[in-house]
């Protein structure tokens, strides 16, 4: 016990600090923790150090997989901006004359979201894009009436869990649209048909669940009068036109490519944008420009009244922790990079992937693309001996392959989708190659 | 104290002057209709970006700048070997799809953090997945609702008293559950009002113990009773889960389901908003429906097993917020059987000297001892058209991040206070002479407060009025002048 603990007991008029436990009925109180004891700094570090040892990282194995999130190298710049405690320690910016750095940041990254969607408003974050999806539809049901959701049946299986769930309140159905078998793009014939009147919202994403680009955005925004929502990779978007120029309304995304690591999958920053005329039925935590009281600029937390803690259940959504330093790392990351920098990598990534699929299409008993068409920075990759056997032959050799379409989509049991980032080098590609040569 | 926040008049990245430069070749890379030729993002040298952003975080108040007693969020040091432990290649770059047997050491700490947390709740199964606290509450509910349906009932409403966090009615809201409010009493549960509220249609009955104005609820079995025998579920919301660790778990209090706030009690950072993360626990009844994959333990080898017909299904993508994750369980290991208690017994010795230190200053309603957080009303000291915000607002010149204010709503000009067990006696004292001074001083200097912030008062009607939420929205909707 800290001395500054025996004043304070004094102060109350106390023996001991049990005293302020007394009314914790004996019926419900507990023997001690049946955990370990304590350890010291040192010993935490090594034994955690220590068990993660048995990971192998991407590092340690060329890995060509992406499905959503990407190993794309960070600048130490981004690392040392997330790392000013200033930031990392705080809590939602509440009060805002003692938060206007964040506030500021924050207002920048809802701009840069919007420069890359077209879109005029953005949100500071969802967990994830499966739930930003999952918001999206909601926000589409109290845009417009209908009870029915449109996604792409090539979506990835996690999102369409994640959606069924969010869809539940709000007793949504979700109806599924085929893609094309030719060019894996979304099938246009079947969506019109699909875009029935009860249709509240339309999602597809470009790149598309395989890496391609979904060329038709034009002719699927003709086919319904639904809320428009379409899922998209930040930084393709530095090269492809932003999905408001299409008429999108609403625009999500993984936002992990921007700054922050793969980190097993988590944390993740669910990137969520719509059109002016949405804002009040948006979804999360939003900053706006105003004035301080010397007529200043400054910025606030606002549109409140949308939030949890003032609508209660009557609000747009019950987030209230959400993805904040994520999105200070995508600000930072698109910063450091400028517009220039993002467009060099994002042409690299895809000129990478294209070569890529080109070098493993020439191996006997592989076809990559599988998909005919343009794709940014992953690809389907089909073998015709079957794909689980290559995958484990990699495995063997060091190298992890992509991800087995299987679980997804059962038609695809032979195909995996395979992702290159700039962080590969040629003999991480070389090793690939040989690894697939010797096993296809 | 006395404090002066920095202030730089920092120009937004898009005001900076940017450098030109040549354009990327997208021909044979992007099909036509969608390439992309223009990108209106500065271009900046990296020594520009970092001065920018360094300059806006010490515009920026964290926990390291100074007490932060937010009540109910739990604001208390984070430990900076856990930002280290969640820097290394072994969690940062590992892939979410890559095969079980690359990432056993991800899967062993998982499963390892399941067990630690399932103990100091007294619950039988953990999913790691949800990644903040309102996430959990929305799965725990999903958790109901699956073990209800399995049972062939249909159950439509969610009982709440009125001092919940505003999480558990959205959470309810959001999944269609219609919300039943019950009035607290004397600041607790009142059970004749839970017995005329809970039947046949009850899903659940949420509730944090100790309640939001840090009261514990002593008559929680019969709360338990109450709900049970109408075949409805006891939810634990666990963003008071610090108060209690070692004296009593949930688990022992007869609850169904608990959320943990692995960034507060557990002390991972906030992030300036998040990341968080919510892991879930669970009674063995409701142990089917949990997210999948579940993570399991088979002759010392941990699997992702997907095979759960009952599930859920996801909540999100993949497992939950690792990196998050991993602090916790270093967090756990270093304070163990005797520190965790250790870490509620000054959190609530913390909050009860601060409430002493306070009396005769502020009114604290309902007498008794209280855990780790106490609501004031700061109605005694309004007078001169102050409010409570206005005392919020000075705090910020004596270099103290303000409570959470006006909340919970039944209590006039609401100050909720949680110091933590992290701030030391003399950190807490001078908290409470700066209250004292403020009780002392002019209206004006209030009304007008905070002097030394990096802004003044900010207008937050104005920002809520015409809202301009990016670069594109204010050139278009106000011009260049306001922005």
């Amino acid at each position: 016990m800290a001395s500054d603990a025996s004043e304070m007991l004094r102060a109350l008029g106390i023996e001991s600090v049990e005293d302020l436990f007394a009314d914790i009925p004996a019926a419900v109180r507990s023997d001690a923790l049946d955990l370990e004891p304590g350890l010291s700094e040192q010993e935490v570090v090594a034994r955690v150090t220590s068990i993660l040892s048995a990971n192998r990282t991407m590092a340690d194995m060329p890995t060509f997989l992406g499905g959503g999130v990407y190993d794309h190298f960070v600048p130490a710049s981004v690392r040392a901006i997330t790392s000013r405690s200033e930031f990392y320690s705080a809590y939602t910016p509440y009060q805002a004359e003692l938060s206007q750095g964040l506030l500021q940041t924050l207002w920048e990254y809802q701009s840069i979201i919007c420069e890359l969607t077209g879109m005029d408003g953005a949100n500071t974050s969802m967990y994830d894009a499966s739930t930003a999806l999952g918001e999206a539809a909601l926000m589409a049901r109290r845009i417009r009436p209908g009870a029915t959701f449109v996604v792409p049946r090539a979506l990835r299986w996690h999102r369409k869990s994640v959606l069924a769930n969010y869809a539940i309140g709000a007793g949504l159905r979700i109806r599924e649209v085929e893609y094309d078998r030719e060019t894996g793009m979304l099938d246009l014939a079947e969506l019109r048909e699909g875009a029935t009147p009860d249709v509240c919202g339309v999602y597809v994403e470009n790149p598309n669940f395989f890496g391609r680009f979904e060329e038709q955005l034009e002719d699927i925004r003709a086919a319904t009068d639904a809320v428009l929502v379409v899922g998209i990779n930040p930084l393709a978007q530095a090269i492809v036109r932003p999905p408001g120029d299409f008429g999108a309304d609403i625009v999500i995304g993984e936002g992990q490519a921007l700054g922050s690591s793969v980190n097993f999958g988590g944390p993740l920053l669910g990137i969520f944008a719509c059109r002016q005329e949405h804002i009040r039925k948006m979804p999360g935590r939003v900053i706006g420009l105003t004035r301080d009281a010397k007529g200043r600029r400054a910025f606030s937390m606002t549109l409140q009244t949308r939030e949890q803690h003032i609508r209660r259940e009557k609000a747009m959504s019950n987030i209230c922790t959400n993805e904040t330093l994520l999105a200070v790392a995508a600000t930072a990351y698109v910063a450091v990079l400028g517009s220039h920098g993002l467009r060099k990598l994002a042409a690299e990534n895809a000129e990478r992937a294209k070569e890529l699929a080109a070098a493993i299409g020439r191996i006997a008993g592989l076809v990559a693309p599988h998909f005919k068409g343009d794709h940014f920075n992953e690809f389907t990759v089909r073998a015709a001996r079957g794909y689980e056997a290559v995958h484990q032959a990699l495995l063997e050799r060091g190298v992890h392959g992509g991800l087995p379409l299987k679980r997804h989509l059962p038609e695809l049991a032979d195909v995996a989708l395979f992702a290159t980032t700039e962080r590969h080098t040629a003999e991480d590609r070389r090793r690939l190659l040989q690894a697939l040569e010797a096993a296809a | 104290m006395s404090f002066r926040q920095a202030f730089y008049d920092e120009p937004l990245l898009f005001e900076k002057r940017s450098d030109r430069v040549d354009d990327v070749d997208l021909t044979d890379l992007v099909p036509r209709k969608l390439r992309r030729d223009r990108l209106d993002l500065p271009n900046l040298a990296e020594h520009k970006v970092v001065r920018h952003f360094t300059r806006l975080s010490q515009m920026t108040f964290g926990i390291d700048s100074g007490l932060y007693p937010l009540g109910s969020c739990t604001m208390k040091f984070n430990p900076k070997f856990a930002e280290e432990l969640a820097a290394l290649p072994t969690v940062a770059r590992i892939h979410p799809d890559q095969d079980e047997s690359t990432v056993q050491g991800a899967l062993r700490l998982l499963y390892e953090l399941q067990v630690l947390l399932g103990k100091i709740a007294g619950m039988d199964e953990v999913t790691l997945q949800p990644p903040a606290g309102a996430h959990g509450e929305f799965t725990g509910l999903l958790l109901a609702r699956a073990y209800h349906r399995d049972r062939g009932e249909e159950r439509t409403e969610v009982v709440l008293p009125d001092t919940a966090h505003g999480t558990n009615f959205a959470s309810a809201g959001m999944l269609g559950f219609r919300v039943v409010e019950i009035p607290s009493k004397e600041g607790r549960v009142d059970l004749r009002a839970l017995e005329a509220a809970v039947g046949g249609r009850t899903l659940a009955f949420m509730l944090t113990n100790t309640n939001t104005l840090g009261i514990f609820e002593e008559r929680v079995l019969e709360i338990a009773d109450i709900v049970h025998d109408v075949g409805a579920l006891l939810y634990y919301d666990g963003a008071n889960l610090n108060a209690i660790m070692g004296k009593t778990s949930p688990g022992r209090m007869n609850f169904d389901i608990v959320h943990f706030n692995l960034h507060k009690t557990f002390s991972t950072p906030h992030g300036g908003g998040g990341p968080g993360a919510g892991p879930v626990g669970v009674k063995a009844a409701l142990a089917p429906y949990l997210p999948v994959p579940a993570i399991v333990r088979s002759e010392s080898r941990y699997h992702l097993d997907y095979e759960r017909p009952k599930s859920i299904g996801k909540v999100r993508a993949w497992y939950g917020n690792f990196a998050l994750l991993v602090r916790a369980y270093a967090y756990i290991l270093r304070h163990g059987r005797d520190g965790l208690a250790e870490v509620s017994e000054r959190a609530v010795l913390n909050a009860n000297y601060l409430m002493k230190r306070l009396e005769g200053v502020l009114e604290v309603p309902f007498p008794g001892p209280r855990k780790h957080e106490f609501v004031a009303s700061g109605a005694i000291l309004t007078r001169g058209g102050v409010r409570t915000a206005d005392l919020a607002k000075r705090l910020m010149d004596y270099g103290f991040h303000p409570p959470t204010v006006y909340f919970p709503h039944l209590i006039e000009e609401a100050l909720m206070i949680e110091p933590s067990e992290t701030e030391t006696q003399e950190t807490l004292d001078a908290f409470a002479d700066a209250l004292m001074q403020i009780a002392k001083e002019p209206a004006e200097v209030l009304k007008a407060a905070p002097h030394t912030t990096a802004v003044a008062r900010v207008d937050e009607v104005l920002a809520a009025r015409e809202p301009i939420l990016s670069w594109r929205m204010a050139h278009r909707r106000a011009g260049p002048a306001r922005a």
